[in-house]
């Protein structure tokens, strides 16, 4: 009983409080469970399933990331939420592609939502010139802002990982990175 | 530069926690005191936050990507996609196959009203003709004929019941020669000659695969002719010779000048000559004479929608025809000899001479 229930769709407030504790069974439900959905919208509307995956995905991140910094006031039912902004985002991505014929065809009711994939394009901007400057800062760089930034690893940890003679000469390596890091971030428009 | 590291390295402590309370307390003084350094920590924490949220975003990417490795993706879509009406399936699976058999049925459309002749203009000055269901079954009869012997023909005008065409003496005792096609389907044949006296025929002999047909006068009132004005030219005639020919396309002989063009006929026909006269249908049957008054060919057919080529089957073919009939069909003796007397004449009087000798054939068919 209780596993079927842990299997199935996520209660609404089930997925808030997953995302909020970082639980990795009830993201997996959440995806599982809607995803069909936007992927009737998306292949019946001239796109594939790669598609689906894309703008699914994206929306997922949106969610999660207003679930997260707490700005999230659920209105509707989750349901309606990501599918209205699902099928917003994949209108957009039809009319950049000029695939779009004026006409998409429903599978859900949907509400109009807006400002919030707009903001999510703003970070998404962010996170690319980030991605793309920590792939031009090259190793050892690379790793050990990685290690130190993203999986706090101790200094001490790092110096051992890169053979570093003292804790000292990787601090002021790690500096130079980030200094370096600073730069090529600042440089891309 | 270590003196800037330096400062990073404080500012990470700072906001990291890892200062004592009075380390604390002075760098809080430091930062209300230089802006510089405050916004140096304001920016710093900005960007590492970027870096720990970059971070955390490839992370939940990676999480997403690997939750969504789990699911059957081709299957969902087989079950979310909306299935068209068996119509719409069919033009998208067949679509290709759909437009070649529609090409190629408009092609033969097409091939057919260009070989029945109905694309032709002459067709609008016979209006009486169109739209009798009898000779659209003519017309698919000849375009019928025109696969099976792979000789091609020209389309007559053919009225059902009334054919019309031309045909000359090939010896002065009444025998004639006309096109196959001309008395093909005929229940009486009857000639015409110039002075307007009608005669009934027999069709004794036809060689379909040259569209050779020979008759012979049967009624008792003709009487034979004086000797053939012309001979028979056995050796090909060569490019560029003046020819003529004349026939009964309507009810008074019409001539029809040009050149010989070409020693082959339609699409390369070896049996035929190509040659350059304005022809109209009815000339089918009629002698094809050079300059000097020799037969050198039986005027056959021309080419629809090309102005001014024409053909004519080479009389090595006429005279291997005459030659074919056999013994028991011939009442009388058949005789071709004749002598040229047309040879260094004017063509009005080479014409004078021919007229006797040259038939309107009319054929009547209860088809």
């Amino acid at each position: 009983m209780s596993k079927e229930l842990n299997s199935g769709v996520p209660t609404d407030s089930e997925v808030i409080l997953g995302i909020l504790n970082n639980s990795e069974s009830v993201l997996k439900r959440l995806y599982i469970a809607y995803f069909p959905m936007i992927l009737q919208l998306v292949i019946n509307n001239n796109g594939d399933s790669d598609d689906a995956k894309d703008i699914y995905q994206e929306a997922i991140i949106v969610l999660y990331n207003k679930v997260k910094t707490g700005d999230f006031e659920l209105s509707s039912k989750l349901k309606t939420y990501i599918y209205s902004i699902c099928r917003r985002l994949w209108l957009k991505r039809l009319t950049q592609m000029n695939r779009y014929g004026g006409d998409i065809k429903d599978f859900q009711e949907y509400l109009t939502v807006d400002d919030e994939t707009e903001k999510n394009n703003e970070r998404d901007i962010q996170f690319n010139k980030m991605g793309n400057a920590l792939q031009l800062l090259g190793e050892p760089c690379k790793t050990i802002i990685e290690d130190f930034y993203i999986n706090n690893r101790s200094m001490q940890e790092i110096c051992e990982n890169f053979g570093y003679t003292n804790a000292d000469n990787a601090k002021t390596q790690k500096y130079k990175c980030l200094q370096r890091l600073k730069k090529l971030f600042f440089q891309q428009k | 530069m270590s003196e800037n590291n330096q400062l990073t390295e404080t500012i990470e402590r700072y906001l990291n926690g890892e200062m004592t309370k009075a380390e604390r307390a002075q760098f809080e003084e430091l930062r209300i005191k230089d802006a510089d350094v405050n916004t140096k920590v304001a920016e710093h924490k900005h960007f590492t936050n970027l870096i720990k949220q970059y971070g955390e975003r490839l992370e939940l990417e990676q999480r997403l990507d690997a939750i969504h490795d789990e699911i059957d993706v081709q299957a969902l879509e087989d079950e979310m996609m909306i299935h068209p009406s068996w119509i719409i399936r069919t033009w998208r699976n067949h679509h290709s196959k759909i437009s070649v058999a529609a090409s190629i049925a408009i092609f033969a459309a097409l091939c057919t009203l260009f070989f029945t002749g109905y694309l032709s203009n002459k067709q609008v000055n016979y209006g009486q003709l169109v739209g009798e269901i009898g000779k659209l079954k003519t017309g698919q009869h000849n375009l019928q004929n025109t696969i099976n012997s792979l000789s091609p023909q020209h389309p007559t005008v053919t009225n059902p019941g009334n054919f019309r065409g031309t045909g000359f003496a090939i010896s002065s005792n009444g025998y004639i020669i006309t096109d196959n096609h001309v008395i093909r389907n005929a229940d009486s044949v009857y000639v015409q000659a110039a002075d307007g006296k009608s005669y009934r025929t027999k069709v004794i002999y036809t060689e379909p695969a040259n569209d050779i047909a020979i008759l012979e006068i049967t009624d008792p009132s003709f009487k034979p002719l004086a000797a053939l004005p012309y001979t028979f030219k056995k050796a090909e005639t060569d490019l560029g010779e003046t020819v003529f020919t004349i026939g009964y396309p309507k009810d008074n002989i019409v001539l029809g000048a040009g050149f010989l063009t070409s020693s082959t006929g339609f699409k390369g026909d070896t049996t035929q000559y190509q040659i350059s006269a304005l022809l109209d249908y009815g000339h089918s049957g009629g002698p094809l004479l050079d300059s000097k008054g020799n037969v050198i060919g039986i005027v056959n057919g021309k080419q629809t929608r090309i102005e001014g080529a024409a053909f004519a089957v080479k009389t090595s073919y006429l005279l291997k025809a005459i030659k074919d009939i056999p013994a028991d069909s011939l009442n009388k003796p058949l005789n071709t000899t004749g002598k040229n007397i047309l040879a260094g004449l004017a063509r009005p009087q080479q014409i004078e001479k021919l007229e006797n000798y040259v038939f309107m054939v009319r054929v009547y068919s209860n088809q």
